[in-house]
Formats: C-alpha cells, sequence, structure tokens
C-alpha cells in the first residue's frame, strides 16, 4: 500500500539510455500494467521500482518519501521473477521463510505467516518438497507465498505467466486477479507483453515504447482512446485495421484506424467494397479478411456463425464515431 | 522377457568390456596391496590371490626415517593448495560469471590455455620465482606452484557452473533481505558445493600425487612430499630396490584418497540431482 511517483527517471547502461525520461504516477492499492513489445524496458522500470537497479537520473518515492537509494529489502517490496527463481536447494516451507528468518523473526510468527499464505494459495499439502518435485503452475503459487509472506508494500510480478502453458495462464491470471481483490489495498506492479493479459488485469495500464511512456490510462481509455497510433495497433485483437493513402485523405487524415467491430456490411452506399479473401471463425465470432486495396486487408467482425462465402463482393461501412484518426506524426485528432 | 540373440551379443559385449575396463584400472593398484603384505623373497613369485600375510613392510614404512613427517607434509601442501584455490577460483569465477567487462571471454580463453603448458615447461622459470620469493625448500613453493597449476582448470569449472545458475535466485535473496555475506553461505555455497567438492577433490588428487615439483623444489628430506619419499626410499644396499615397503607406502597413500573420493562421489551425485536448478 504505497503510491509511487516516477519524476523524469531515466537508466543508462553504459552509454545506452534504456529508460529515456519516465513521469508516473502509481496510486495507492492500484493493479499497474507495464506493457509494450519486448525489449522496450518494462523489466528495466520494474527492476528500478524493486532497487534491483538504482536510478542514473531523476526521482522516485514511495508515499512521498524519496527511495533513490534505498536497498530493495528496506522499500517493502515483494517480486515475483518469470523464472519463478525459487531457491533450489530449500523446500517449499524455507523458500517461503527465507525473507523472515533473514529478518529474525520469530518461529511462530514464521510458522503462522507460512501457513496463512500457503492457505491462501492452497499449496499446505506441497511445504516439504523441493523446487524440483514441483510442477511449473505450483512453483509458480509458491514464488507469489513468497512474495505474501514478505507482507510488501508493494508487489511486481515480471511476466508471471510467461513460462505456463495456455490453460494455467488463464487460470493463474484469474487467481492473480482474485488476489489482488483478497490482498485489498497493495500496490501492485505487473509487467506483460501480452496486450491481453494487460487489459484483463489492469487497473490502469502505462504502455512503454523504446523507454518512454507512451500512454497511461484504464484499459478502456486506451481502448476508445488511443494516444498514438502505436498505442492503437497494440492494444486490442485483432489489430485495429489501419489505411493510408486515398482512404486516409477522404477522412482528412494521414492514416484512418477502425477495429473490427466498428465495420458494418451495407449494400446500399457502401463506403468500401471488396472481396472476402479470408475467413477465421474462433467461434464466438467470425473474422472476414475484405480485400479494399489498401496494404493489408481489412479484418472485420460478423458477430455469430454466418460463414461468408470465400470470394464473395461485399459492401463495408465504417460507424462514424469510432473512427480513429491520425496524423502524420502518429497523433490522433479530435 | 526374451532377447533376440543380436540383444544377448550386445548385452555380452557391453559387460565384457565393462570387465576389461574394471580389470585394466584396478589390477595395478590390486597387485601392489598383494605384493605389499609379502615378505623376503615371495615378492619375486608372481601369484594372482593372497598366498601370505605380512604387516612387515607397513612397520618398516612407518618406523622409517621421515615418512610420516612426509605424509604430513603431503597433507599440509594439498590442504592449503586446495583451500586457496577455491578461495581465488570462487571470487574469480563470481567475476567472471556475473561481472560484465570487456576482455571478458578473451580472458576466459587465456585461463584455459595456460592450462597447456607442460610442467616442464615452466619448471626453470619457477624454480627462478621460488628462489626470487625464498620459498625454496619450504612447503609454500609447492603450494605456490600447485595453486598455478590447479587454478586455471577450477576458474574454468567453477565459471561454468556459476553461469548456469539464475542471477535471479540472487536478486530473490537480495529483495528477500539478504547480505552479500548471506547470499555466499546460505545460497551460493549451498548451490555450488557439488562444483567445490568436485574440484576441490581433484585438486587435492593433482597435489598429492604430483612429483617433478616436488622433487625440484625440495632438497632437505624432512621437507619431501610423499611421491618424492617413495621414489627415494633405500634398501640395505645400493643393489637392492626395496619393493615391499614400496608397494606398503604406496597403498598407505593411495587408501585415504580412494576414501576420500567413495565418500564425496555420493555426495557429489547427490548433491547434483538434488540441485536440479531449472528442473
Ligand atoms: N544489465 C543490462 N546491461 C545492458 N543493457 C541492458 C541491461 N538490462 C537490460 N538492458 C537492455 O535494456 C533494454 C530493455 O530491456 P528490458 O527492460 O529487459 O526489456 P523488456 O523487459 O521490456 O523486454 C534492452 O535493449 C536490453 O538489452
Ligand atoms: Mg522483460
Amino acid at each position: 500500500m504505497a503510491e509511487i511517483i516516477l519524476k523524469n527517471v531515466t537508466k543508462s547502461f553504459g552509454q545506452i539510455e534504456v529508460i529515456k525520461g519516465v513521469d508516473l504516477l502509481i496510486k495507492k492499492g492500484e493493479f499497474m500494467v507495464f506493457v509494450g513489445p519486448s525489449g522496450c524496458g518494462k523489466s528495466t522500470m520494474l527492476r528500478l521500482i524493486s532497487g534491483l537497479e538504482s536510478i542514473t537520473t531523476g526521482e522516485m518515492t514511495f508515499d512521498g518519501e524519496v527511495v533513490n537509494n534505498v536497498i530493495p529489502s528496506k522499500r517493502g517490496v515483494a517480486m515475483v521473477f518469470q523464472s519463478y527463481a525459487l531457491y533450489p536447494h530449500m523446500n517449499v516451507y524455507n523458500n517461503m521463510a527465507f525473507g523472515m528468518k533473514l529478518a529474525k523473526s520469530g518461529t511462530g510468527d514464521i510458522k503462522q505467516r507460512v501457513e496463512e499464505a500457503a492457505k491462501l494459495l492452497q499449496i499446505e499439502h506441497l511445504l516439504d518438497r523441493l523446487p524440483k518435485q514441483l510442477s511449473g503452475g505450483q512453483r509458480q503459487r509458491v514464488a507469489i507465498g513468497r512474495a505474501i509472506v514478505r507482507d510488501p508494500r508493494v508487489f511486481l510480478f515480471d511476466e508471471p505467466l510467461s513460462n505456463l502453458d495456455a490453460a494455467l495462464r488463464v487460470a493463474t491470471r484469474l487467481e492473480i486477479a482474485k488476489l489482488h481483490h483478497d490482498m485489498g489495498d497493495v500496490t501492485m506492479i505487473y509487467v506483460t507483453h501480452d496486450q491481453v493479459e494487460a487489459m484483463t488485469l489492469a487497473d490502469r495500464i502505462c504502455v512503454l515504447r523504446d523507454g518512454y511512456v507512451e500512454q497511461v490510462g484504464t484499459p478502456s481509455e486506451l481502448y476508445e482512446k488511443p494516444d498514438s497510433i502505436f498505442v492503437a495497433g497494440f492494444i486490442g485483437s485483432p489489430k485495429m485495421n489501419f489505411l493510408e493513402g486515398e482512404f486516409a485523405d477522404a477522412f482528412d487524415c494521414s492514416t484512418l484506424g477502425i477495429r473490427s467491430e466498428h465495420i458494418d456490411f451495407c449494400d446500399e452506399n457502401p463506403v468500401w467494397q471488396g472481396e472476402v479473401v479470408h475467413t477465421e471463425d474462433v467461434g464466438s465470432d467470425n473474422y472476414i479478411f475484405v480485400e479494399i486495396g489498401s496494404k493489408e486487408p481489412l479484418i472485420v467482425r460478423s458477430p455469430g456463425r454466418k460463414g461468408s462465402v470465400y470470394g464473395m463482393k461485399v459492401g463495408l461501412k465504417p460507424q462514424d464515431q469510432h473512427l480513429h484518426r491520425f496524423n502524420r506524426e502518429g497523433r490522433p485528432i479530435r | 522377457m526374451t532377447r533376440t540373440p543380436w540383444e544377448w551379443t550386445r548385452l555380452i559385449g557391453f559387460y565384457a568390456l565393462v570387465v576389461v575396463i574394471v580389470v585394466i584400472s584396478i589390477f595395478p593398484f590390486y597387485y601392489a596391496i598383494l605384493t605389499s603384505f609379502k615378505s623376503g623373497t615371495a615378492i619375486f613369485e608372481i601369484n594372482y590371490l593372497p598366498v601370505d600375510f605380512s604387516v612387515q613392510n607397513y612397520i618398516t614404512v612407518m618406523t622409517g626415517r621421515n615418512f610420516i613427517r612426509s605424509v604430513i607434509n603431503s597433507v599440509f601442501i594439498s590442504g592449503v593448495t586446495v583451500l586457496l584455490a577455491l578461495f581465488l577460483a570462487v571470487t574469480a569465477s563470481y567475476a567472471l560469471s556475473r561481472v560484465r567487462f570487456r576482455g571478458r571471454s578473451l580472458l576466459l580463453i587465456t585461463i584455459l590455455g595456460v592450462s597447456m603448458f607442460p610442467q616442464i615447461a615452466v619448471l626453470a622459470g619457477l624454480f627462478e620465482l621460488i628462489r626470487f620469493l625464498g620459498i625454496y625448500n619450504t612447503p609454500w613453493a609447492m603450494v605456490l606452484s600447485y595453486t598455478i597449476f590447479t587454478l586455471p582448470f577450477t576458474v574454468w569449472v567453477l565459471t561454468t557452473f556459476m553461469r548456469d545458475l539464475p542471477i535471479e535466485i540472487e536478486e530473490a535473496a537480495i529483495i528477500d533481505g539478504a547480505t552479500p555475506w548471506n547470499i555466499i553461505t546460505k545460497v551460493f555455497m549451498p548451490l555450488l558445493w557439488p562444483a567445490l567438492v568436485t574440484t576441490g577433490l581433484l585438486a587435492f588428487i593433482g597435489a598429492w600425487n604430483e612429483f617433478l615439483f616436488a622433487l625440484t623444489f625440495t632438497i632437505s628430506e624432512t621437507q619431501r612430499t610423499v611421491p618424492v619419499a617413495i621414489a627415494l626410499l633405500s634398501g640395505a644396499s645400493e643393489q637392492e630396490i626395496p619393493w615391499g615397503p614400496i608397494m606398503a607406502a604406496s597403498v598407505i597413500v593411495t587408501v585415504p584418497l580412494v576414501i576420500l573420493v567413495l565418500i564425496f562421489q555420493r555426495k557429489i551425485v547427490a548433491g547434483l540431482t538434488a540441485g536440479g536448478v531449472k528442473g
């Protein structure tokens, strides 16, 4: 439960500047997700907040206290690593108790806290096992358990689900969301490159690109009012359709963006016309790829399962209120 | 379960090979033990099974001039070499595996390259160095030269081992509030110790068996190590080679090594499988 403020924070490794001036406020008890393509600096941001790396310039505060030079264990953070990073030679109990033992807490205290956390995560029956005797999902729980036992002000997750298989990933995602509810006012910061994970978990999302913050906002803000072509293209699945050239000129912009669910089929006065070149039926929806002469075929969502016939000519019309118009710099025209 | 003739052939071939290897490696030592318990001229009769049991040779060796002293020298030199080499190797390989600096891989290759020099090539130079340092005819001459020859291998093995330890485990410990000392003693050592035991044991054996340096860098009988002492064991007359006592001495200095390896071998295997960092 801490409010974290970053003021013009930069981080360089030698000559290379990786974080290039970030201003960010993370509210108390918020679930903040850092999302962005691989290599954009998400992990580095998390490590700066954890204290594993020190910031090069700028200022970082936790609840108003400057923590630039405070060591990780004094910041009250706990971190869940992508590779779990359990101590291989310690059983689950000792893995979870290690931090408290180092802090010289009483044995009774430690036992109680570890058992509470184990109960919360349903790993009580695993306490005597070594990490190598656990499945991937169980290791993940132990790693989360170890973080809970530390009773942190800030919870940090670095791509915790990326080593799990698809089904387990969805289940664990749900549990992390539940954990955030149960733990009430603990601030959580979660790094992922998967925008679906970001959209489903976050109170607010921070989109990073090349060491800069592109946009910060709630999932629906990012989805509905992206501040740049980059964010518009990054958030949402399938990707937003982008039209350039004469298609954009017709709408007085340099790039026109429109999501697949905001295009209707219409036979009278269509705005665009084309031929169906491909369809993807994902069960709940049917995505239809229409070749209208733009760079890439336009993807149109057609709810329900009524299939379109390959090669069929269709007319299309965008919903005016959902058009995203961008200028030459990639910024929205509103 | 029935086996085809081909499978039988393979099975028999496999065990035949195992037997050949075991015989080749064990037989010389077995024959040394056999000989060490013979007395008088029985030594010159060839038999492959014990015929005679006399501890006379052992008594001769143990009561001989300075043999006990040589064993103590050997234990001291090998022990100190192992400790020194491990200390230097752990710190060096920590730097080589964790700290990024320019020329790191070149340095590693150089270290490995150094271990290819034969002893004889550096003998003269090392001799000068030892005279210069004023440690000629002391145990430190051997400690120095053995450490030099052990380090490349030790550093190399520990560096590859440490590289495989995920850095995130260290970072998890830092977040948990571990000091560097905690990390070394509570996280690093338990994970590294199979590698430490293996390299330490090899360093010990190397130092224990070494002959050339030990012969060159000592002059007085009280400073000798066991291999030199055994080689220079002399009989009643110049023409007599005291085979019995030599064999007894060889057994005395080999048995502790064999026991050491057997003890640690089980633990090395246990440690390696329990370590399973990635699992
Ligand atoms: N310790 C380091 N030394 C040098 N460069 C680094 C270091 N850590 C990360 N980088 C660089 O910083 C950039 C961002 O890395 P990272 O934060 O891990 O990205 P992400 O987690 O978003 O994929 C990458 O280009 C990476 O090569
Ligand atoms: Mg990363």
